[in-house]
């Protein structure tokens, strides 16, 4: 797990990121490849149209925030593309969607691999009623066999990356409920990992956490971004400036607009997501 | 943004705050409504006083007719004609193995169709109507089912006539079958599982639907299958819950007498079972049998059968709760 240099303070609540400007040069000379790229897409909940006509790319070892008031579609758009919304019914979509240019929509994909593949954090911590490690352990043993040895690495190496290894070491035989919001947060970001994802969606993952714990996830977003492309939902702006590298707008089930986030925040092209970043509606 | 503010509505006539609306009406009695208090805790507690009373005078009467006549030969003997002999040998293993055959059918079939209805079934007005029907299954009478019972187990629809049975096995072994069941003990444990089967799928369903969505979701997100999610973690944590849920059907199967009796078990055996089609007795049955007849003694041994069938039944109840706590604490 390698930290980028530009790793920031804890508990950083401006509206700007300070290290933008550092981190910027770098982009534009080589521009990241995409890792998933909608076109045309459409989404319904039954005749209810949830998504319309979405097209964007999602580049690869970025953090991308999804912003827009409540019922605007961020979070349906995200759970396409782990094909969450399977288990919805009247739930379908039409379009393209693509990982690395493999489809996604098609009904007979094998939707165990692509989560493989997609991982995602929940808005409430949800870890299983089990001690710590199988928590860990249990996306890896669904997929492939492991020696003992190489899941006890496995386990540890995921813990690292979600930066509660040295929080739990200890006591990975404990419940994984005794641990603290926060914590139970971090370890459902390394249960993620675990699988070897390439992309982590994250649907809101701090709103039911307090302001030091929100601080200390937001930081991991931040250190995972070398390793992982990851798309947040979030309805808190200043989580959206402060942790992506680009920042989409939607309303109404529309995107309005998709751009650099320090662009977004402080000169969008559009009124509405200018009325909608400054806090005039939503 | 809604521009008009309501202080540019003075047209209006001035509407009271809520403070004012409060302040003028005019106030309730205190001491009424402290004496009302006061009452409702009263018969709240000489409520909960009388079924305390209602159960410490059964078990008073109970135990004061029947100590008595407890022993170990009382365990160990076999129905008599004479007081001073009789036991509840028979009555008791009959209750056993009937219990046993209950349980170990109606669970895993109970559990099953909880699973499928909560986790599989697809939403549609047949599974509601399923479900619906389960539940109302679940007050019929009980010797609606030993009818059922008797048709469906003991007579095997008249599929195979009684006259001429199809048997597998020696007779005299563990493992003699023979068909129509007859009024052996696998018709009693078929005809219990009915009984109970309902009231199983209703509590594991309960169980199941306890079980948080976001772990079910968690466990997808990770590429399990759906029953990959149900079973290692969607049953596992609801465990505990269709444990006690099951334990509590079975106690019920023990204390049933009708539909037993409606499967026409002989009421006077002097035997214990010793395959799936030896005949049987339950204690509930064995109860009845001697409370029917004249004379304080059989009302004794009927006082010492139900101190038996009630000692049964607080170590089920105590074996469901000691396997809850384990499993609590495991996953806790």
């Amino acid at each position: 797990m390698t930290t980028p240099a530009n790793a920031p303070a804890t508990g950083d609540v401006t509206l700007r990121r300070p290290d933008l400007a550092a981190a910027k040069p770098a982009a534009p000379a080589q521009p990241p490849a995409t890792c998933i790229r909608a076109s045309g897409f459409d989404a319904w909940y039954g005749a209810f149209h949830a998504l319309k006509g979405i097209s964007l790319e999602i580049p690869k070892n970025r953090v991308t925030a999804f912003i827009g008031p409540s019922g605007c579609g961020k979070s349906t758009f995200l759970r396409w593309m782990n094909r969450m919304n399977d288990a919805i019914p009247g739930a379908r979509a039409s379009g393209t969607l693509t990982l690395d240019g493999d489809g996604l929509l098609a009904r007979e994909l094998d939707v165990v691999e692509l989560r493989r593949r997609v991982g995602m954090v929940f808005q409430k911590p949800n870890p299983f009623p089990k001690s710590i490690y199988d928590n860990v352990a249990f996306g890896p043993r669904l997929h492939r066999k492991f020696s003992r040895t190489d899941l006890d690495e496995l386990v540890e190496s995921a813990l690292r990356a979600a930066a509660l290894w040295d929080e739990v070491k200890d006591r990975l035989g404990a419940s994984a409920l005794g641990l603290s919001g926060g914590q139970q947060q971090r370890l459902c970001i390394a249960r993620a990992v675990a699988v070897g994802p390439e992309v982590l969606l994250m649907d809101e993952p701090c709103s039911a956490l307090d302001p030091r714990s929100t601080a200390r996830v937001e930081e991991l977003i931040r250190e995972l971004e070398a390793d992982y492309t990851i798309v947040i939902v979030t309805h808190n702006m200043q989580q959206a400036a402060r942790v992506s590298d680009r920042t989409a707008f939607f309303y109404e089930g529309s995107l309005v607009e998709l751009g650099d986030t320090d662009e977004i925040f402080t000169n969008p092209r559009n009124k509405q997501t200018e009325d909608y970043v400054s806090g005039r509606f939503g | 943004m809604a521009a008009p503010v309501a202080s540019a509505a003075p047209a209006m006539p001035a509407t009271r705050r809520p403070a004012d609306l409060v302040a003028a009406a005019p106030a309730s009695s205190q001491p009424l409504r402290r004496g009302a208090d006061r009452a409702f805790l009263f018969l709240c507690l000489a409520f909960t006083a009388l079924a305390v009373l209602i159960l410490v005078v059964l078990l008073f009467t109970v135990w004061r007719d029947g100590h008595g006549r407890l022993s170990t030969e009382f365990l160990t003997n076999y129905a008599s004609r004479r007081p001073g002999d009789a036991g509840v040998k028979a009555a008791l293993w009959g209750s056993v193995w009937v219990c046993t055959i209950c349980a170990l059918t109606a669970i895993p079939i109970g559990l099953g169709t909880a699973v499928w209805l909560e986790e599989f079934a697809p939403r549609s007005r047949l599974t509601s109507f399923v479900k619906l029907n389960i539940s109302n299954l679940a007050g019929v009478p009980s010797i609606v089912y030993g009818i059922l019972g008797l048709t469906a187990f003991v007579r095997l629809f008249g599929a195979v006539s009684a006259d001429r049975p199809v048997s597998f096995g020696d007779p005299e072994s563990f493992f003699h079958l023979q068909l129509p069941l007859g009024h052996g003990v696998l018709a009693g444990g078929l005809t219990l599982m009915l009984v109970v089967l309902p009231i199983v799928i209703v509590s594991s369903q309960e169980a199941l639907r306890s079980v948080p969505r976001s772990l079910r979701a968690g466990a997808m997100a990770l590429g399990a299958t759906r029953w990959q999610a149900t079973w290692s973690i969607t049953l596992p944590a609801a465990l505990p819950m269709v444990i006690t849920g099951s334990i509590l059907a079975i106690s019920r199967a023990i204390g049933e007498a009708a539909p037993i009796l409606v499967l026409g078990v002989p009421l006077f055996i002097r035997s214990v079972p010793g395959n799936l089609n030896s005949d049987f007795t339950v204690l509930p049955l064995q109860i009845y049998n001697w409370a029917n007849r004249p004379g304080e003694a059989f009302h004794e041994l009927a006082a010492a059968a139900i101190i038996v069938l009630l000692a049964v039944l607080l170590t089920f109840n105590a074996v469901a709760v000691v396997i809850r706590q384990r499993l609590h604490r495991s996953t806790q």
